[in-house]
């Protein structure tokens, strides 16, 4: 993946291929002033101990359509060779909470990318999914819940092209800065 | 702290609503993106948006596009299902964004499947 924000979306699919209807996305670009943290949160119906013990091995998915399942085991490789930590979190029934840190200077860090993006395409590829966004910068933060524009904009769907490429603007103008 | 706000998407919304009025809200077009970590890596997400953003120039809301998992066919992705009612589904396979344009414009808008680009047929 050539930037962080893919590995976001990826993850995302997992908890919606896990039955989750809603994900929080977190992203601290302060954390202990030196990482940056990336965490998703879903209501998804968990993962079993025996799985989440080699979840990160890329020979081990639950899908039937191919064999091997390289999202967590990218993502994991992509925190570990820049310093970072790796950590999953499930409880059956619970949902699954993931978390890595990536040292910000570290040479082999992908850049964070094009997050406004990864959010159009979350919102209007999975249009019933609820998301919270939810951006820390230095002083400054950025957030977005699709369930409180929802039911604020009086409509089930946040589909509109106008909305998207506005709601991408705002994302991407707020990570510019 | 930033926010997006229910204001300020309201405002962008009642000046595109006058538009998108004009055509009733039942979907005549289905285009799935496949989004598992092949699709993903190979570029799914720039597929995507510039689906949304042909989406958006053409005007048409009977136009649905949707995310899906792995297809199970890793090595042609990024991959695309286009659903035209009444029509079989055409798989494209390897697209890109220019791949993407031309598929919405010639098939999507006009009706001319691009065998080119497919994959197959379901």
């Amino acid at each position: 993946m050539k930037e962080l924000s893919l590995h976001i979306l990826d993850l995302v699919e997992n908890s919606i291929q896990a039955g989750a209807t809603q994900i929080d996305i977190k992203i601290d670009e302060t954390h202990l002033h030196t990482h940056i943290k990336i965490t998703v949160t879903d209501n998804g119906k968990g993962i079993d101990p025996a799985m989440l013990a080699v979840i990160s091995d890329p020979f081990v998915t639950s899908r039937t359509t191919r064999r091997v399942g390289l999202g967590i085991a990218l993502f994991k490789a992509a925190s570990e060779r820049c310093e970072g930590i790796f950590s999953i979190q499930s409880r059956q029934g619970n949902g699954t909470t993931v978390t890595a840190t990536f040292a910000i200077d570290h040479l082999d860090r992908a850049p964070l990318g094009d997050l406004g993006a990864t959010m159009t395409t979350l919102i209007a590829g999975y249009p019933d999914i609820g998301i919270r966004y939810h951006h820390i910068l230095f002083q400054d933060s950025f957030t977005m819940n699709t369930a409180e524009l929802k039911s604020g904009l009086d409509t089930v769907e946040l589909n509109d092209p106008a909305i998207l490429s506005r709601i991408k603007e705002m994302i991407n103008d707020f990570c510019k800065q | 702290m930033a926010k997006i706000s229910v204001e300020d998407l309201k405002r962008i919304k009642e000046k595109t609503s006058q538009e998108s009025s004009l055509r009733g809200g039942e979907t005549t077009v289905k285009v799935t993106v496949h989004m598992g970590t092949c699709g993903i890596a190979a570029g799914a997400r720039s597929v995507m948006n510039t689906l949304l953003e042909e989406k958006a120039e053409s005007n048409r809301t009977d136009i649905k596009i949707v995310a899906a998992g792995c297809l199970g066919m890793c090595s042609s992705e990024p991959n695309i299902t286009v659903e035209i009612v009444g029509q079989e589904p055409i798989v494209y396979k390897k697209m890109d964004p220019n791949k993407t344009r031309q598929v919405f414009r010639r098939h999507i808008l006009k009706g001319e499947v691009q065998t080119d680009f497919a994959l197959g047929k379901g």
